[in-house]
C-alpha cells in the first residue's frame, strides 16, 4: 500500500519537475543555426581543401613552384606549373590545380611547404552535380578572391 | 429562440470556419511549440513566422493521390477518415462559447458530446481494421482498450460535476459558475461545502488526464506510437485521408479543451468577475491547448500496460471515491463546514 502512494505522489512530483524543465527551455533562445540564411564561419583549425596564400604586399601567391607539395601528395591530386619570366630571379606560378575528388585532406602538402604558400581553407559549402566541379583551379580562386 | 433560417446557416459557417482554422493552425502551434521546447525555431520558411505552413501542407495533402491499397475493405477504408472528423465538428453545435453564442442549447448536451466522442474512437477502430495491416490492427485494439479504460473515470468526473450542478446542459453548468474564480468547479470555495472544494482539484486533474488519453495525445498516444506501430491506424492512409485523421485529432483536442473549460473552469467567466464573454472562453481553451502541447513534448510515451494500470488502479478508484464523497456532501447538508 505504501508503494502505491509513493508511486502516485512520487510520480506526480517527477511529472511536475519535467514540466518545469520544458517550460524553462521554452523561453530560452534557440540554439540551432539558420544555415542557408546565416552561414557560420568555420573554426580556425578546420581542414577544408587547400588554398594558396597570397603575399601580404603584392597579393601574388607565395609559391615558388618548388613542387614539394606535388611530391608529398599520396594521392597525386596536386598538379602545378610555373615559368621564369625574363630577368626575374624566382619562378612564377602559372597553374595550380587541385583534384579534390581524390584528396583525403591528410595535410602532407601543407606540412611539406617551406614557403608558407598553401594552407587549409575554411570552405565547406561544397556541392556539385558533376565530378569536374571538384577540380579546383586554385590560382584562379586566389585571383577571384583578391 | 430565433427561428430565422439565417441563424443555423451562420452558425454552420461559423463552426466550420472555427473548426477548419483550428485544425490547420493547431498543427502550426504544435510544431512551433515542439520547436521551442527543443530550442529550435519550428516552421519559418513559408510566410512570416511560417504562418502559411498549414496552407502549404494542405495543398500538398490535397494534390497527392488518394491511394487505396489492395486487400482493404473499400467502403470502411473510405468512411473512417470522415468518421474521424464528423463527431468533432458535430460536438461544437452543443458547446456554449458565451451566453449568446451557442448553436443549439440542448438539455442533454453533456451526454451528446460524450456519445459523439465515443463515435470518434470508432473511426480509429474502423480505420485500423479496414487497413488490412497488422500495425493498424494492433493500433485499433490498443485504442479501444485505452478508450474504455479512460472513459470510465472521465465520465465519473462528469457525473460529479453534473451532480453538483443538477443539470446536464453545458450552458447551465457554465452559467452556475459565473462571478469569479471562487465559483468555478475546479476549486469552488464559494460553494456550499469546503470539503467539496478540496476534492475538486483532484477531480479536475483526473478529468484532464483522461481528456489527454481520450484524444490520443502523447504521452498516451498508444494508438499512433510511431516508433513501434509506424503511424498505427493511419499507416495506410495518404493524402487527405491522413489529413482528415489529423484534423479530427486536433478538433478532438479543441473539443476536449472546451469541455474542460465549461465543466471546471467557468466557461466564459472572467477569473475576477469582469467583462465575461467569449474572449475569456477562447483564452482558457488556448491555454489548455498549450498545456496539451507542452505535455506532449515533455513526456515520453508510456507503455500500454502501464497506461491501463494507471487507469484501473489509480484513476478509477480515485474518481469513484470523489463521486461517493460528493454524493455525501450533497446529501448531508452542512457536512464538514
Amino acid at each position: 500500500m505504501n508503494e502505491y502512494w509513493n508511486d502516485i505522489f512520487g510520480g506526480a512530483k517527477s511529472l511536475a519537475v519535467g514540466l518545469n524543465i520544458t517550460a524553462r527551455e521554452f523561453f530560452k533562445p534557440v540554439v540551432t543555426e539558420q544555415y542557408p540564411h546565416f552561414v557560420p564561419r568555420m573554426t580556425k583549425r578546420f581542414r577544408g581543401h587547400i588554398e594558396l596564400i597570397p603575399n601580404e604586399k603584392t597579393g601574388a601567391p607565395n609559391c615558388v613552384v618548388c613542387g614539394m607539395c606535388q611530391r608529398a601528395c599520396p594521392s597525386g591530386c596536386i598538379s602545378l606549373a610555373g615559368e621564369k619570366p625574363e630577368g626575374a630571379k624566382k619562378k612564377v606560378l602559372t597553374r595550380y590545380v587541385l583534384d579534390f575528388t581524390t584528396c583525403s585532406l591528410c595535410g602532407s602538402c601543407v606540412e611539406s611547404c617551406k614557403f608558407n604558400a598553401i594552407r587549409f581553407s575554411r570552405d565547406y559549402n561544397l556541392a556539385g552535380t558533376n565530378k569536374d566541379d571538384f577540380v579546383f583551379d586554385l590560382l584562379k580562386r586566389l585571383e577571384d578572391k583578391s | 429562440m430565433d427561428t430565422s433560417i439565417w441563424q443555423p446557416i451562420l452558425y454552420l459557417i461559423g463552426i466550420m470556419a472555427f473548426a477548419g482554422l483550428n485544425a490547420a493552425y493547431l498543427g502550426w502551434c504544435e510544431r512551433k511549440g515542439a520547436g521551442h521546447v527543443q530550442r529550435r525555431i519550428g516552421p519559418k520558411e513559408v510566410g512570416p513566422y511560417g504562418l502559411l505552413q498549414p496552407l502549404a501542407d494542405g495543398i500538398k495533402l490535397m494534390t497527392k493521390q488518394l491511394l487505396v491499397p489492395q486487400g482493404v475493405d473499400g467502403i470502411l477504408f473510405r468512411v473512417a477518415p470522415i468518421l474521424a472528423m464528423i463527431p468533432a465538428i458535430t460536438s461544437m453545435v452543443a458547446i456554449p462559447f458565451s451566453p449568446n453564442i451557442q448553436a443549439r442549447s440542448i438539455d442533454l448536451s453533456v451526454l451528446l458530446i460524450f456519445a459523439l466522442a465515443s463515435i470518434g474512437m470508432m473511426a480509429v477502430l474502423i480505420g485500423g481494421w479496414a487497413s488490412n495491416n497488422k500495425y493498424a490492427m494492433i493500433s485499433a485494439t490498443r485504442a479501444v482498450s485505452q478508450n474504455i479504460a479512460y472513459e470510465i473515470p472521465m465520465l465519473i468526473m462528469v457525473i460529479t460535476v453534473v451532480m453538483m450542478t443538477g443539470s446536464m446542459n453545458l450552458e447551465d453548468i457554465a452559467a452556475k459558475q459565473q462571478g469569479g474564480f471562487w465559483n468555478w468547479n475546479i476549486f469552488p470555495v464559494a460553494g456550499e461545502s469546503v470539503a467539496q472544494a478540496l476534492i475538486m482539484p483532484v477531480a479536475f486533474l483526473i478529468f484532464f488526464i483522461c481528456s489527454i488519453a481520450e484524444t490520443n495525445r502523447a504521452p498516451f498516444d498508444m494508438a499512433e506510437a510511431e516508433s513501434e506501430l509506424i503511424a498505427g491506424h493511419m499507416t495506410e492512409y495518404g493524402s487527405m485521408g491522413f489529413g482528415l485523421f489529423m484534423m479530427g485529432e486536433y478538433l478532438n483536442i479543441v473539443v476536449g479543451a472546451c469541455l474542460t473549460t465549461i465543466l471546471f473552469l467557468g466557461g466564459w467567466d472572467c477569473p475576477l468577475g469582469l467583462l465575461p464573454g467569449v474572449w475569456w472562453f477562447l483564452l482558457k481553451i488556448y491555454i489548455l491547448i498549450f498545456t496539451f502541447i507542452w505535455i506532449r513534448w515533455t513526456y515520453p510515451r508510456t507503455q500500454i500496460y502501464k497506461l491501463l494500470n494507471l487507469s484501473w488502479k489509480v484513476l478509477i478508484p480515485f474518481s469513484l471515491g470523489i463521486l461517493l464523497l460528493t454524493a455525501i456532501f450533497i446529501k448531508v447538508e452542512g457536512f464538514l463546514i
